[in-house]
């Protein structure tokens, strides 16, 4: 059963060894002069001033909810799309009314302009 | 050699488990609740239940956990003010290591009083993907219909939330 | 068992390689390509064969100059930073890609010595929600990038970045279900064996025969996942300087300019194999050629074999290619345009692609 994993977990290996290895190169590899001037942000030139993390707009939120809502949707497609021949009619009914449903959801939020960006 | 990996599995998950909740970083303690999630897909797919594992990778480690980091982001309490919450409340921590320590004990005493038979080989094609839609689409087709009805109150809850704070 | 590990070990490094090699090979392509487009001449400044050739290819600048410069550059941590999660970004945002190509088949079987060799690292049933699975969680790769390392335009860039890569994955994984339909299965190697049936007996059954409106749908949305341009709003150097990476120097930088090509390549990879045949070659069986008309060619297993894995690589390229050449060619999309393109046109149109396909299917019993 886990034969087909066996695959998957020695990739797992062979990535991490050489991803690890790209991202540490410099690490070992390269110079080290740090400096004040040198480890300051990038700010087009000026020196930074104020927090760097300051809070954002309220629509990353909103977009970020309504991928969650919308990927769960896409989730329950994955399992209908494999077994849709033996469902036949009734099983295209099931997901007409169920994507029906998500479709008014996004209807909704279009119209209430919560897609709009200004 | 099963149950070795199992246990090894099984460490790594408590551990990072353990890492979300003491964890001081809030974006730390979130990425190791991705990994805790992680590592429970892995756990589905000992069982067998390859379908489940994929999706609790898309949905949970996927999907949620960047909400999650959104929402920390989005506040981005700095230091000073993340101290500032923590102080005085010396009383719910005290609550709180008592509680986690009851519960802890009762889990303890569970694994130690109850006996776990061996489990029986599941049926043929389980955990697949055709299983889990057999069980979705043609037993519980009700439930299935009603859960698109629970995700469109979703969709509506966060607009009418969004808006208001807008407006 | 050893066997098996050793077997599996060979085919991993193998897909590893290719698509390791496919990316590097795409950084040539887009330097030198990108020059032939805006009539320059590229990098041309390392040169060996400029004897021997009447132009410069600048192979040696991209594959071998480029990645030692970047190598042993100093590694530049600003003083605000996390560190772990300043290392934790770029391995995020590479790793995730790489290790999808593990479902992904890059051949039939080969036979070796009696033993049935399948020409795909791991055969998953769940392979085509495997490597969704996988790519999307490259998106912390982008988060923690910019979080890290306590600049502003990081963080804007992540912050754009990763909710420009959550919006187009709906209609990704959307954009497959149509053909998922047609093949009824989630095992990429099954899909790529379908797709070496015939229709009417001539024209190969790809997948873009039944699905060209999921196959656009499926590459518009996987070019967005890429972050390249007319898509490049995270990194955006004219307003966020370098977007969610630009506090990173040396070889971190450079994987994660690898990890925009990993994803082209991944992209290709997926959009081969569900629309483009996978490795078929048409009308190419196990035993040789059978052309339609009844005119049969018969070849040695190997030659079938090294044939399919070639057809593979070359078309992956072809896509890869074509990504390349709509870098170089389309403006760039202001992001409330980006965000009704992904909202407001793809997720719309895939709905509807998903559910034409459904009722075809239903009347074609």
């Amino acid at each position: 059963m886990l034969d087909q994993y066996l695959g998957v977990i020695i990739t797992f290996g062979f990535a991490a060894v050489i991803v690890g290895i790209m991202c540490g190169a410099s690490m070992i590899l390269g110079v080290h002069h740090p400096g004040p001037v040198k480890q300051q942000v990038f700010e087009c030139g000026n020196p930074p001033t104020g927090p760097a993390r300051g809070r954002f707009s309220v629509r990353f939120y909103l977009v970020a909810i309504l991928f969650i809502v919308f990927d769960v949707e896409v989730v329950f497609l994955y399992p209908w799309a494999i077994v849709f021949r033996r469902l036949g009619v009734p099983g295209l009914v099931e997901m007409v009314v169920f994507i029906g449903v998500l479709a008014a959801g996004l209807a909704y939020v279009w119209k209430k302009g919560a897609l709009a960006w200004d | 050699m099963g149950s070795v990996t199992f246990f090894l599995l099984a460490t790594a998950l408590v551990v990072s488990a353990l890492t979300v909740v003491v964890h001081p970083n809030p974006v730390k303690s979130a990425m190791a609740l991705v990994a805790t999630l992680f590592l429970l897909a892995v756990e589905f797919v000992f069982l067998g239940a390859h379908m489940i594992a994929a999706l609790q990778v898309i949905v949970y480690a996927g999907a949620i956990m960047v909400l999650f980091l959104f929402v920390i982001m989005l506040l981005n309490l700095s230091d000073e003010e993340a101290e500032a919450r923590r102080r005085g409340r010396a009383l719910f921590r005290i609550g709180a290591w008592i509680g986690g320590g009851v519960l802890a004990a009762e889990l303890a005493a569970l694994f130690l009083r109850v006996p776990f038979p061996a489990p029986a080989a599941p049926p043929a094609g389980y955990g697949g993907a055709e299983s889990v839609a057999t069980a979705l689409f043609v037993d519980y087709a009700l439930p299935f219909e009603l859960t698109s009805i629970l995700l469109l109150i979703a969709v509506i809850g966060t607009v009418v939330l969004a808006q208001r704070r807008a407006s | 068992m050893w066997a098996d590990a050793a077997i599996a070990a060979v085919k991993s490094l193998v897909m590893l390689l290719l698509a390791l090699n496919l990316t590097v090979l795409l950084l040539w392509v887009e330097r030198k390509g990108s020059a032939l487009i805006q009539d320059r001449i590229g990098a041309n400044r390392a040169n060996i064969f400029g004897g021997i050739l009447p132009f410069n290819l600048g192979i040696v600048n991209t594959l071998i100059a480029d990645p030692i410069k970047m190598f042993t550059k100093e590694d530049v941590i600003p003083a605000g930073a996390d560190k772990l999660l300043h290392f934790f970004g770029p391995f995020l945002a590479v790793f995730p890609v790489l290790v999808t190509f593990a479902a992904v088949p890059f051949g039939d079987v080969l036979v070796i010595g009696g033993r049935e060799i399948n020409l795909q690292v791991a055969e998953l049933n769940v392979g085509i929600l495997y490597v969704l699975a996988m790519s999307g969680l490259s998106v912390y790769g982008v988060v923690l990038g910019g979080w890290a390392t306590n600049s502003r335009w990081s963080l804007l860039g992540a912050i754009r970045g990763s909710a420009q890569m959550i919006s187009y994955e709906i209609a990704m994984g959307l954009g497959l279900i149509g053909a998922i339909l047609v093949f009824g299965t989630l095992d990429l190697q099954a899909i790529a064996r379908a797709q070496g049936a015939t229709i009417w007996g001539v024209i190969p059954a790809w997948g873009i025969i039944y699905q060209p409106l999921g196959f656009l749908i499926f590459l518009v949305a996987g070019i967005a996942e890429t972050k390249r341009v007319p898509f490049d709003l995270p990194e955006g150097e004219s307003e966020l300087t370098s977007g969610y990476f630009t506090e990173y120097s040396g070889s971190k930088q450079a994987t994660y300019m690898m990890s925009d090509f990993a994803e082209i390549v991944v992209v290709s990879a997926l959009a081969t194999t569900l629309f483009f045949g996978a490795w078929q070659v048409p009308y190419l069986a196990r035993d040789g050629f059978h052309f339609p008309g009844g005119f049969a060619l018969a070849l040695p297993q190997v030659v079938v074999v090294v044939m399919q894995v070639a057809s593979f690589v070359l078309k992956v390229l072809i896509l890869c290619c074509f990504q390349i050449l709509v870098r170089w060619s389309l403006p760039r999309y202001r992001y409330d345009q980006l965000m009704d393109l992904g909202w407001k046109t793809l997720l719309p149109l895939a709905l509807a692609n998903v559910l034409i396909t459904a009722i075809v299917i239903v009347l074609a019993g």
